[in-house]
């Protein structure tokens, strides 16, 4: 163990740096990083096993004891959940003869549970050895588990490719890509090295020019204009960097996938223009480690970039140089927050920084970089090559363009589909053959819980913003538990807790929905959640714990009958429980629990 | 060469060096923003929020944003105060402070809060967290039903070498503060006296040593935390 641990350690230049790569090479190796690999790690880098356990433990995927043979990590979203998850789960259990949570004596299985994977179209859907397994039901669990014990390798049982790419001989995923609509900017006709032509057949000022003018703002949720990030940027001094966000967390994504699928080449050739736009010295392609099965197929078309001299060193025999590696995550929703996958592409914990600094000014090791998220890049291809003015004339005058959205939960259609800005929530649920909808839930558990009265409003970023995630939530679905409790759970689990405001408050709230659920909530209850919500909005540090009370909020605003209906009308109650209180002494001394009312 | 700026807190007109953080510029114009993770001259944390105010409108954390010119600061106002309020009342459910039995009353700079913003019963439900008392290191006791996640130590505490003897471990709910176990066999005594200094509230106390300044004669029995912030005012 000592010897490979050490080679790891050396494959990554030995520093601190790359701790998150080493701990993935580790667990993948060993299937845990054990208490021992803490300490060697530590003395080989020059660093406290206090410091190598911080990261360590920040990320779900990393564990202590060895995960089964067979490790299964099956998605618990609200959408797996109304797909069936209950079922799926029961199944593994009595086929591996464990608990989620729990590895089987003989260290064949473990079963864990994990928050939503990217496969909202396809669900329920588990990642086993960090291979995707879609559409399970309980005669696939039994089949799966049966080949378990026949020894079968992960890769033989995927028994059927995906449409696309997914066939790849790199990629062999029984994943679908489900693109539902292409449109005429992300998904549309593309061409390999096109936009880079272009692009570097121009000045960088005028790239950054080009993108300024076609109004791109950002497609990973916040929206902030991608032209003037890049010229902020390029201000600075200092060697620069180019980041993309692929960590794609936000429950109820997944065009990322597809774009990372199908449009793998435009994504680095966005961050290749972006390169040259900003002289920057190096690009990172953060990726969520739930798509670790695209790694050797992303691999292999950057090496294809390097043989078209597309990328590397004296890009197009311009004296530019420019590479690109890819920083895999281990499993924490935070790091799709821009400063947060910055600390962690260093080998630290997801922990979002204080602002300002702002990445642009000061982010991969403290050098002026810029972050965006796949589809921008995409997006910025395009630009460059048909212009901003193109790009304009789609979309509403302040959400140009076309946006992807990921839409998924009770509807007939789920998939990806690329549409213009301004298309009403009315027309998208047309789009897709849903039936019956109660509520929509824009922009995944951090946007907002759209009520049917509310169908006729517009999916752009001056109304309706999303970063792609679209839920359709059915007539029979049980709003506050199934999806509410369900979402405040996900951000009780994914809080980085660096700020205390966003660890305890989540914490709070969600036992306070669970006070509703169970029935035991008051009146009272209710306000008291907007209130304290609106604390945790307004002291948190970062987008998590600013839009974590958004579930509660917008549902009990927008359907408040719901909780009326639940909670006890009364002003006030008692929450303690005299009898229970005693029951622990009561037992010590052997009486019987006698209490007067 | 540093910039003076100009800036108001509450309506009334302040100078300060450029860059510099609000919470310590504010604090040396007798201008008291309550603090629980910050420390001067150390990066600053931005994770108890306590500092929190208005920056033209906006809210930010005092201890995390450096000043400039035309800043309009709210501080004392009574939204403020009672989200303070509230995150001290906070502190007190997600924890378990039970000060009487606790080194560190009297001295402990959430307890002090709780005086000043009068606490009275928290307005949240109890968490009654389990948590547990590391005593393994020689000279320290960490006491994790008292952290309050600020990360002095961690951000304060290292051997010569750099490294940390105190780092978080997981993550949200699991968080938990934790001491390198081969790094604290050795740690000296000094470091050990400083751990337990700057640590705003009882979660690391000194092995062997103990009450050694009277309950009654310790830093806030008489005065209130702030007010020796409060007597610079001009
Ligand atoms: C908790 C949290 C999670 C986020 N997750 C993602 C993500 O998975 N992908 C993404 O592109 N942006 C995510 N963001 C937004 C990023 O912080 C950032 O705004 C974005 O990557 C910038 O790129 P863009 O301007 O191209 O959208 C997240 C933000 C927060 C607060
Ligand atoms: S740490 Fe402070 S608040 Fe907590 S028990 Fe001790 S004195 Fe009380
Ligand atoms: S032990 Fe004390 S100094 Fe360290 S994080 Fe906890 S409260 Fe802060
Ligand atoms: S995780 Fe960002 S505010 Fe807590
Ligand atoms: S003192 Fe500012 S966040 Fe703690």
């Amino acid at each position: 163990m000592k010897e490979k641990i050490i080679s790891i350690i050396e494959t990554y230049g030995k520093t601190p740096e790359r701790l998150m790569d080493i701990l993935i090479s580790v667990q993948e190796e060993f299937r845990c990083v054990s208490e021992e690999a803490v300490s060697l790690i530590a003395s080989e880098l020059g660093i406290s096993e206090a410091d190598v356990n911080q990261t360590k433990t920040f990320y779900h995927f990393f564990t202590t004891n060895p995960v089964g043979k067979y490790s299964v990590y099956l998605n618990n979203s609200a959408v797996s959940g109304m797909m069936g998850v209950a079922e799926v789960a029961d199944e593994f259990e009595k086929q591996a003869g464990i608990n989620f949570g729990q590895t089987s004596p003989d260290g064949l299985i473990s079963l864990h549970y994990t928050p939503c994977i990217g496969m909202n179209d396809q669900e329920p859907a588990a990642l086993i050895n960090s291979l995707v397994f879609t559409e399970l039901n309980r005669e696939k669990v039994r089949k799966i588990v049966a080949d378990m014990r026949d020894g079968k390798t992960v890769e033989s049982m995927v028994d059927e490719y995906g449409d696309g790419n997914n066939a790849h001989p790199l990629l062999k995923a029984m994943v679908k890509n489900n693109i539902r609509k292409p449109g005429p900017v992300c998904l549309g006709e593309y061409e390999v090295g096109k936009g880079i032509n272009k692009a570097m057949s121009m000045e960088p000022k005028a790239v950054i020019e080009e993108v300024k003018s076609s109004n791109l703002r950002g497609r990973g949720g916040a929206g902030f204009p991608a032209g003037l990030k890049w010229q902020f940027c390029a201000q600075e001094k200092g060697d620069r960097y180019v980041l993309c966000n692929a960590d794609e967390g936000e429950p109820g994504t997944f065009k990322d996938r597809v774009l990372l699928t199908e449009r793998a080449p435009m994504v680095f050739e966005g961050m290749i223009i972006a390169g040259w736009a900003l002289d920057a010295k190096e690009g990172i392609i953060y990726l969520r480690y739930e798509y670790r099965y695209m790694l050797e197929f992303l691999n292999s078309v950057l090496d294809d970039l390097r043989n078209k001299n597309l990328l590397g060193k004296n890009i197009l025999g311009k004296g530019f140089d420019f590479d690109i590696r890819i920083q895999l995550g281990a499993g924490a929703y935070v790091c799709g927050e821009e400063s947060a996958l910055v600390e962690s592409a260093e080998g630290k914990r997801g922990e979002p920084r204080n602002r300002p600094p702002f990445p642009v000014q000061k982010g991969y090791l403290d050098k002026p970089s810029i972050i965006n998220n796949v589809e921008t890049f995409c997006s910025a291809v395009k630009i460059v090559e048909n212009g901003g003015k193109w790009y304009k004339e789609m979309g509403t005058e302040e959400s140009t363009g076309t946006k992807l959205l990921s839409i998924s939960g009770d509807c007939k259609k789920p998939g990806v589909y690329e549409v213009e800005w301004g298309m009403t929530i009315k027309e998208m649920l047309d789009m897709v053959e849903a039936k019956t909808t109660q509520a929509v839930q824009v922009a995944g558990p951090s946007g907002t819980c759209v009520p049917p009265s509310q169908f006729d409003r517009q999916i752009a970023i001056e109304d309706l913003n999303t970063g792609g995630s679209m839920i359709v939530i059915g007539e029979d679905r049980d709003l506050i538990k199934d999806v509410v409790l369900n979402f405040m759970e996900f951000f009780e689990d994914e809080s980085c807790g660096s700020c205390i405001t966003c660890r305890s408050f989540n914490m709070i709230l969600r036992k306070q929905v669970q006070r509703v659920v169970d029935g035991k909530a008051i009146k009272p209850d209710l306000d008291n959640m907007l209130e304290w919500g609106k604390i945790m909005q307004n002291t948190s540090r970062c987008g998590l714990g600013q839009t974590a009370a958004n579930p509660i909020a917008t549902t009990i605003t927008n359907f408040r009958d719901l909780y009326e209906l639940r909670v006890k009308d009364v002003e006030f109650q008692s929450d303690f429980d005299l009898e229970k209180a005693i029951a622990e002494s009561c037992e010590a001394v052997g009486r019987p629990p006698h209490v007067h009312e | 060469m540093s910039e003076k700026v100009k800036f108001t807190i509450d309506g009334k007109e302040y100078e300060g060096e450029k860059g510099r953080l609000l919470v310590d510029v504010a604090a040396e114009n007798g201008v008291y923003i309550p603090v629980l993770c910050h420390w001067k001259d150390v990066k600053p944390a931005g994770s108890c929020r306590i500092c929190t105010v208005k920056v033209n409108d906006r809210y930010m954390t005092a201890c995390t944003t450096p000043i400039d010119a035309n800043m309009t600061v709210e501080n004392k106002t009574p939204e403020l105060e009672d989200i303070r309020k509230a995150i001290v009342e906070m502190l007190f459910v997600e924890g378990n402070h039970f000060c009487p039995a606790c080194e560190k009353s009297g001295d402990c700079d959430l307890q002090a809060l709780g005086y000043l913003y009068q606490m009275m019963v928290p307005r949240f439900p109890y968490a009654f967290e389990r948590r547990e008392l590391d005593a393994k290191s020689p000279k320290i006791f960490l006491e994790k039903n008292r952290c309050i996640f600020c990360k002095r130590c961690i951000r304060m505490i290292k051997d010569d070498k750099g490294r940390s003897f105190f780092a978080f471990k997981g993550r949200g709910k699991h968080l938990e503060i934790t001491i390198d176990e081969k790094l604290a066999a050795n740690i000296s005594e000094e470091l050990a006296q400083e751990a337990m200094k700057i640590c705003p509230v009882g979660a690391i106390l000194r092995k062997e040593v103990g009450f050694s300044t009277p309950i009654g004669q310790r830093k806030y029995d008489k005065v209130p935390i702030g007010s020796d912030i409060e007597v610079l005012q001009k």
